[in-house]
C-alpha cells in the first residue's frame, strides 16, 4: 500500500466519520437522556437535507441560511413529536418508544418517495465552499474539510453542554431521579421536550452538511441510520464520547477497508459490532 | 343416429375441445409488474412501469377484443429471495401468467429461473445483464429494452474511439456490475484500448469519494461508472466535487437512465455519453405517448425502462389474442418471437431465438443547461447504432436455444 493512497483513505474516513459522530451523538443524547431509541432519527436526518433544499427552491434562501433554519425547523418537528407521542410511552418499556420512532421514519419516508421519488434532487455547494485544494497526498475538496471541522466543532460544543455545564448536570441528574429534581423546582418534563429537539436537531444539521456530498433524497436516512446504530451500540448506548469517538473510528476503520477490500466495506462495521458485543456488550465507553 | 347427426356431434365436441384447450388460465390475462417501487431504482422502474404496463392494456383495447387483463404490481426490494418468493407465489397461486420489468439483474436472474420451471412468461425491461440471453437464457423468457452488451457497444466503443484508451473501472458489486465490466472490457480491449484497474463496491453505497480517489491515483484516462440509478448519481456528483473532471480525467457513465441525468442536475451531468434505446423527444409517438404518461406519474418523464415495459405488454398481448390462451408460457413467448412486434416507442422490431428484442439503439450526450429549453430537455443525439449491431451478435450469445 502507499503511503499516499493511506492518508486520502484516512481523511476520508474522517469525513465519512463526521456525520457518523453527529448523527450517533443526537441518538446518543436522546437515548442517554430520554431513554428512547430514536428511529427516526435518519429520516429527521433526511427531513432537515429536504429543508435545506426547500428553503433554497421556494424562498431563495442559501446554504447558511439552511444551517440555522432547517436545525430549528426539525427541532421543532420534534418538539411536537415529543409532547404528542414519546412523552406518552416514557413508563413503558423502550421497545414501544422504538416501534413508534420506526412507524415515525417509514411514514416519512414514505410520504417523500411517493412526492419526490427516490432518484433525489440537486443541490449544489454553495460557492464560497467550492473548489478542491492540492494536499499533495490527495486533493480535497473545501467543502469536506469545512464540513469535518464544522462537525468537530459541533460534537465537542455538545459534549461540553452535557459533561460540564450546570445545564447539563441538571439533564443528568433529571433522567437518573426526575422526581427529586423536579422538587428542586426544574421544569423537567419541558427539559426533556428540548433535549428531543436539541437531538434532532443535530440529526437535521448532519442532513444539511449531507446535502451537497449525497443525494437529497428520501431514501438517505435509512441507507446511514443502520450503520450509525452500529456506531452506537459499538460506543455504548448513551455515552457522548463514546459516540463521538466511535463515529470518526469507524469511519475511518470503514475508509480503510474501502482501501483494501471494498467488496467489505458495507459490513466491516458490523462485523466490528458482532466482535464488541461478544467482547464488551455494554459498548466500548459504556458503563453498566 | 344418422351419419349427418354424427358428424355434427362429433364436429361439436371437437369445437368444444379446441375451445377448451385455448382458453384463458382464470378467465383474466393476469400481468404482474415487479419491481424496485422503493428504492434506488424505483424512479427508472418503480409505479411508471405499472402506469406503462396500464398504457399497454388500454392502447390493445383488450376489452374490446373480449380478453379480461389485469395488472398487478410489488417491491422486490432489489433482493434475490424476495423476488423469488414474489415470482413463485404469484405463478403458483394468484394466477399471475407473465412478469414484467425486473430491473436489478441478480433478482432477474432468479426470476428467469422460476418462470423458465412454472413454464410460465417473463418480459424483462429493467435488468441490464447480457446473461438473459447468454449463458442463462430461457425459452419463457424476453429481455426488451437493453442490456450490457449494448451498453458496451454503445458507450464503451464511442469512448475508446474518441481516445479515452485506459480505463479505471468503478463497479457495482452484483450480477449487474459484474456483466456491464465484463462486457465493456471485451469492447475496450478489442478496439486497442486497456484496463488499469477498478473497484468493486457495494450496491447502495453512499459515498464513492475513497473509490475515486483510487480511480484519481491510477491515472486512466477513463473512469468507468459500471452502476446504476442512485449509485451513478452519488458517484458523478462527488466526482464532480473531487474535481475529477478538471483534472483531466473523464468520466464513462455506462448506464444512466433519464432519470438519473434529472438527480444530478445538468450543471454536472453535460456532456455524458450515454447509450439508450429510448428518449421521450425523439417524434411525434414518443411525445405524444410521453405527454399521456406523465399526465399520470405527477410529472415525471419516462425512462426506457417503462417504454420497454409498455412495448412488451402491447407485444404479449398481441401474441395473446393470436394464440387465444396464454398458457403454456412457452407457447406464448414462441408465438411473441414468431410476430413481427411494432409499438409507438421501438418502431418494428423482431424478437430473436435467443429471447433478445432487437431495436435501434442511440447514443446521446447530456446537453448543457443553456441548451435545454424546457423540462427533462436533456439529451441531444450523437449517433444511432442500427438494430443489427446494436445487441450482441446470436453466434457470440452461447445460449442453448440457438443451434
Amino acid at each position: 500500500m502507499n503511503t499516499q493512497a493511506l492518508f486520502g483513505q484516512l481523511l476520508i474516513g474522517l469525513i465519512n466519520g463526521s456525520f457518523y459522530a453527529l448523527l450517533s451523538l443526537g441518538l446518543a443524547v436522546i437515548f442517554g437522556l430520554l431513554n428512547i431509541i430514536n428511529f427516526a432519527h435518519g429520516a429527521l436526518y433526511m427531513l432537515g437535507a429536504f429543508v435545506a433544499y426547500f428553503l433554497l427552491e421556494k424562498v431563495g434562501l442559501g446554504y447558511w441560511w439552511a444551517l440555522v433554519i432547517a436545525p430549528i425547523a426539525v427541532g421543532a418537528v420534534g418538539v411536537v413529536i415529543e409532547r404528542l407521542m414519546l412523552s406518552r410511552l416514557y413508563k413503558l418499556d423502550h421497545l414501544y418508544g422504538l416501534l413508534l420512532t420506526f412507524g415515525l421514519a417509514l411514514i416519512l419516508e414514505g410520504a417523500f418517495s411517493h412526492e419526490f421519488g427516490s432518484a433525489g434532487m440537486p443541490y449544489s455547494i454553495p460557492d464560497s465552499l467550492q473548489g478542491v485544494q492540492n494536499l499533495g497526498f490527495m486533493y480535497l475538496p473545501n467543502y469536506r474539510a469545512w464540513v469535518i471541522v464544522a462537525s468537530l466543532v459541533v460534537c465537542f460544543s455538545t459534549w461540553f453542554l452535557i459533561e460540564r455545564t450546570k445545564l447539563g448536570v441538571y439533564l443528568r441528574a433529571a433522567t437518573e431521579n426526575p422526581s427529586l429534581v423536579q422538587s428542586f423546582g426544574v421544569n423537567v418534563p419541558r427539559m426533556i421536550t428540548l433535549t428531543y429537539g436539541l437531538g434532532v436537531g443535530l440529526a437535521a444539521l448532519a442532513g444539511v452538511f449531507a446535502a451537497p456530498i449525497y443525494q437529497v433524497s428520501p431514501q438517505m436516512g435509512s441507507s446511514l441510520i443502520i450503520v450509525v446504530f452500529a456506531v452506537v451500540v459499538i460506543g455504548g448506548m448513551g455515552s457522548i464520547m463514546g459516540s463521538i469517538l466511535t463515529g470518526f473510528g469507524l469511519g475511518i476503520i470503514e475508509g480503510l477497508t474501502k482501501y483494501i477490500y471494498p467488496e467489505a466495506s458495507s459490513t466491516v462495521i458490523f462485523v466490528i459490532m458482532a466482535i464488541v458485543l461478544m467482547i464488551r456488550p455494554q459498548g466500548l465507553f459504556g458503563q453498566r | 343416429m344418422t351419419f349427418k347427426m354424427k358428424t355434427l356431434v362429433a364436429a361439436a365436441a371437437l369445437a368444444l375441445a379446441g375451445a377448451a384447450q385455448a382458453q384463458i388460465s382464470g378467465n383474466v390475462v393476469k400481468i404482474g409488474v415487479l419491481n424496485d417501487q422503493s428504492g434506488l431504482y424505483a424512479d427508472l422502474g418503480g409505479q411508471g412501469s405499472v402506469i406503462a404496463a396500464k398504457m399497454a392494456v388500454e392502447d390493445f383495447k383488450a376489452k374490446e377484443k373480449g380478453l379480461n387483463v389485469e395488472v398487478i404490481f410489488a417491491d422486490h426490494q432489489n433482493k434475490p429471495d424476495v423476488g423469488t418468493q414474489i415470482a413463485s407465489r404469484w405463478y403458483d397461486t394468484e394466477g399471475v401468467d407473465a412478469i414484467v420489468d425486473v430491473p436489478t439483474s441478480s433478482v432477474a436472474l432468479a426470476v428467469n429461473e422460476v418462470a423458465r420451471q412454472k413454464n410460465k412468461v417473463f418480459i424483462d425491461s429493467g435488468a441490464a445483464t447480457s446473461d438473459l440471453t447468454g449463458s442463462k437464457c430461457s425459452p419463457n423468457t424476453v429481455h426488451w429494452t437493453y442490456d450490457t452488451w449494448m451498453l458496451a457497444n454503445g458507450t464503451g466503443k464511442a469512448i475508446v474511439k474518441t481516445g479515452g484508451d485506459t480505463w479505471f473501472f468503478i463497479t457495482a458489486d452484483y450480477a449487474f456490475g459484474a456483466a456491464l465490466e465484463r462486457d465493456t472490457t471485451a469492447v475496450i480491449v478489442k478496439n486497442g484500448g486497456k484496463v488499469v484497474g477498478g473497484v468493486k463496491v457495494p450496491l447502495g453505497t453512499q459515498d464513492f469519494s475513497s473509490f475515486l480517489l483510487q480511480a484519481q491515483a491510477s491515472k486512466a484516462k477513463i473512469i468507468g461508472l459500471a452502476n446504476a440509478g442512485g449509485d451513478t448519481i452519488n458517484s458523478i456528483k462527488q466526482a464532480s466535487e473531487f474535481g475529477i473532471v478538471k483534472g483531466g480525467q473523464n468520466l464513462a457513465g455506462l448506464l444512466v437512465f433519464l432519470t438519473d441525468v434529472h438527480g444530478i442536475g445538468l450543471d454536472k451531468a453535460q456532456g455524458l455519453i450515454l447509450t439508450e434505446t429510448f428518449y421521450w423527444d425523439m417524434n411525434d409517438q414518443t411525445r405524444a405517448w410521453t405527454k399521456r404518461f406523465i399526465a399520470q406519474s405527477g410529472g415525471k418523464y419516462p425512462t426506457m425502462v417503462h417504454a420497454g415495459v409498455y412495448a412488451g405488454v402491447l407485444h404479449y398481448l398481441k401474441a395473446v389474442a393470436a394464440l387465444k390462451s396464454d398458457e403454456p408460457g412457452i407457447k406464448v413467448v414462441e408465438e411473441m418471437k414468431k410476430l413481427p412486434t411494432d409499438d409507438p416507442l421501438f418502431g418494428k422490431g423482431t424478437i430473436r431465438a435467443d429471447g433478445r428484442k432487437i431495436h435501434n439503439a442511440y447514443l446521446f450526450e447530456v446537453k448543457k443547461p443553456s441548451e435545454s429549453k424546457g423540462p427533462y430537455d436533456y439529451y441531444k443525439l450523437r449517433a444511432t447504432i442500427p438494430a443489427d449491431e446494436a445487441f450482441r451478435p446470436l453466434k457470440d450469445d452461447g445460449c442453448s436455444l440457438v443451434k
